[in-house]
């Protein structure tokens, strides 16, 4: 059903150049024969087309419109090496159990992006071609991206090994929270959850991605309020406290001024949104990078293109691109949590982030062997609907390295905020030396915390308050290939 | 106050059972663990005085454990020691675990200066009211 044909015309120097329309496949987008290089830039597209619409030739203008094409044959072509700068559509597979979408394969040449720039790739990737009628809808799945392009870029700013180096934080995952609520705290009232939860015992609390700078509280009065509790908060424990002071405002003018603030208060970490855009991420990993600082991205806005798999741009090629921009922290997904997350994906997003070489894995979603060339790694951040009663279960799925922030789960304690704090430190570290202890955690998990509790009472509240509290709905994006039987090698 | 560097500070002290087993997860690993004592605990006093080297070639917990007391005859009750282990893998080369085995028999805790500086900014200051007598005399 979903078989087709591979057949190509070859070129025909002279009539290719015929002013008029010719079909994309046949200007040369569609090269079945075509061996990637090395040094190819490789993305993989899901194309739906309109009906009708040959796969093929869908998949070879989604090639030529994210190259050089234009609808009609030009001249002007002549005068260039237009042969290299043509992508080229090398592979169209049906999707598994999805008739009418097919996975096209395209590989581009380097010379086709500017170095150490995601916006001048996205706007070639993700650019004209998404809104191209032929097309019914159009996601891109995963990219290759070569050593020699990733070279061009500076990579996040502190990575996972010196951030916990900064802190002095190592052998289990960094605790943090959202200050809530999210909206209409006074910067005075703000400060005091940050204190009760660091002192409590969290590493991070941090600003949600809609507080800026409003009426009920300009950004100084945060800051400063903060770097009081942040600073109270350490000489109470002896340990190093951070807060995500969010610098996300209307113009980059804004954000370095916001920035250089942070900074000459003593904060050791600073956050964006990623709705400022590429260019303005990139421009703060910079800044971050000359300020020894760390930044933490949230991904406010991301799911409006990245969960439904039909149309858009999936997270793992995000993630890539963020690890390349220089953030150092980045939200994935929790799996357990209020939020979208396939647990195969959302392990496909973590390997990409934290991992310098991730292999091809289709059962998570993961297309293509991705060489990282020592990037510094991007530490993901599990937020969103997580309590400590998940903590046997969160250790499992995302292992060590990862923030993960527990906001009502902390703020929400019957006993208050510091309590809260108390319960999900006591949980994680009774978590982590069980594990390294070699127990098994996940099927005695209960057990751990239950223990655990005996000398706890913050954790015994905690585990009778949110004791089943779970989200449990079925995931929109998931991988399109199930794990298989394979021989040992 | 109970200072809550490491790992496993939260916890009730660790046994030596349990400490042992923490050694021997890393010497799994392939990690070269280190013995490390300090009076001076403030959070960013990075480089605690080290006990020997970390022990490279130690294949079994015991032999750690065996430098640890030795470390205890000499220090404990008055400093606080430390287990680290340093894991040599590319793209790593850092440490893997650090936790706190023992502690001073009184941990007085610090105290955060204040300075009011330009408009409403403070320089803050961490300093450990131990910190106020000779190294070697602290505790």
């Amino acid at each position: 059903m979903n078989a087709i044909d591979k057949t190509t015309s070859a070129d025909q120097p002279r009539s290719r150049y015929s002013a008029g329309v010719m079909e994309y496949r046949k200007m040369g987008y569609w090269q079945p024969d075509y061996e990637p290089k090395d040094t190819d830039v490789i993305a993989l597209f899901r194309v739906t087309p309109q009906d009708g619409v040959d796969p093929i030739e869908a998949s070879a203008a989604v090639a030529g419109e994210s190259s050089t094409a234009t609808w009609t044959v030009v001249w002007t072509d002549r005068l260039t090496a237009c042969d290299k700068y043509r992508a080229k559509c090398y592979r169209v597979d049906p999707v598994p159990n999805s008739p009418g979408s097919w996975f096209a394969y395209i590989a581009y040449d380097l010379d086709l992006f500017e170095p150490g720039s995601i916006s001048n790739l996205s706007a070639s990737i993700i650019g004209n071609v998404f809104g191209f009628k032929p097309l019914k809808a159009l996601r891109l799945e995963d990219m290759r991206l070569p050593v020699a392009y990733v070279k061009t870029f500076d990579g996040p700013a502190t990575g996972i090994v010196v951030e916990r180096e900064r802190l002095d934080k190592f052998g289990r995952p960094l605790l943090g929270a959202t200050v809530k609520p999210k909206l209409g705290l006074s910067g005075r009232n703000y400060g005091r959850v940050v204190y009760e939860a660091l002192k409590g015992g969290l590493d991070f609390t941090k600003d949600d991605e809609n507080i800026n700078s409003q009426p009920f509280m300009h950004w100084r009065e945060r800051f400063l309020y903060c770097m009081e509790a942040v600073n109270k908060a350490q000489a109470s424990t002896g340990e190093i406290k951070g807060t995500y002071l969010n610098v996300t405002a209307g113009t980059m003018e804004d954000m370095y001024e916001r920035a250089d603030f942070a900074r000459s208060l003593g904060s050791n970490i600073v956050m964006i949104d990623l709705v400022i855009g590429y260019t303005a991420i990139q421009s703060m990993a910079k800044w971050a990078r000359r300020n020894d600082m760390i930044l933490h991205l949230h991904r406010a806005g991301h799911s409006t293109y990245t969960r439904q798999k039909t149309h858009g741009v999936s997270f793992r090629v995000i993630a890539k691109w963020m690890r390349l921009a220089g953030v150092d922290h980045i939200h994935a997904g929790t799996v357990v949590g209020k939020l979208e997350g396939d647990p195969h994906t959302t392990k496909g997003y973590y390997d990409i982030c934290r991992d310098d070489f991730v292999p091809q894995n289709l059962a998570h979603g993961v297309f293509f062997d991705q060489d990282w060339a020592s990037t510094r790694k991007l530490m993901p951040v599990a937020s969103g609907g997580i309590h400590a009663g998940q903590m046997h279960q969160l250790i499992d799925l995302l292992g060590e390295d990862v923030v993960l922030q527990f906001g009502g789960g902390t703020i929400g304690h019957p006993m208050g905020i510091q309590a809260g704090a108390t319960a999900n430190r006591v949980a994680l570290e009774c978590m982590i030396l069980a594990r390294n202890e070699g127990r098994d955690i996940v099927a005695e998990g209960p057990d751990i915390l239950n223990e655990a509790a005996r000398h706890c009472m913050p954790l015994k509240q905690a585990l009778e308050t949110w004791k089943d509290v779970t989200f449990n709905y079925s995931s929109t994006d998931t991988p399109d290939f199930v794990p298989q039987a394979t021989a040992a090698e | 106050m109970r200072i809550t560097q490491g790992a496993f500070s939260f916890l009730p002290d660790l046994t030596d059972e349990q400490i042992t087993k923490q050694v021997q997860y890393c010497i799994d690993k392939g990690w070269a663990v280190n013995i490390e004592f300090t009076d001076d605990p403030h959070p960013r006093n990075t480089y605690w005085e080290l006990w020997g080297q970390p022990m490279f070639d130690v294949r079994d917990a015991a032999g750690v454990m065996f430098e640890l007391n030795a470390c205890r005859k000499a220090y404990a009750g008055r400093h606080y020691i430390r287990l680290s282990a340093f894991d040599s893998t590319h793209t790593w080369e850092s440490l893997r675990l650090s936790f706190i085995t023992d502690r001073p028999t009184e941990e007085p805790g610090f105290a955060l200066e204040r300075q009011e500086v330009d408009g409403r900014s403070i320089r803050y200051t961490t300093r450990a009211y131990a910190a106020n007598r000779p190294e070697g005399a602290r505790y």
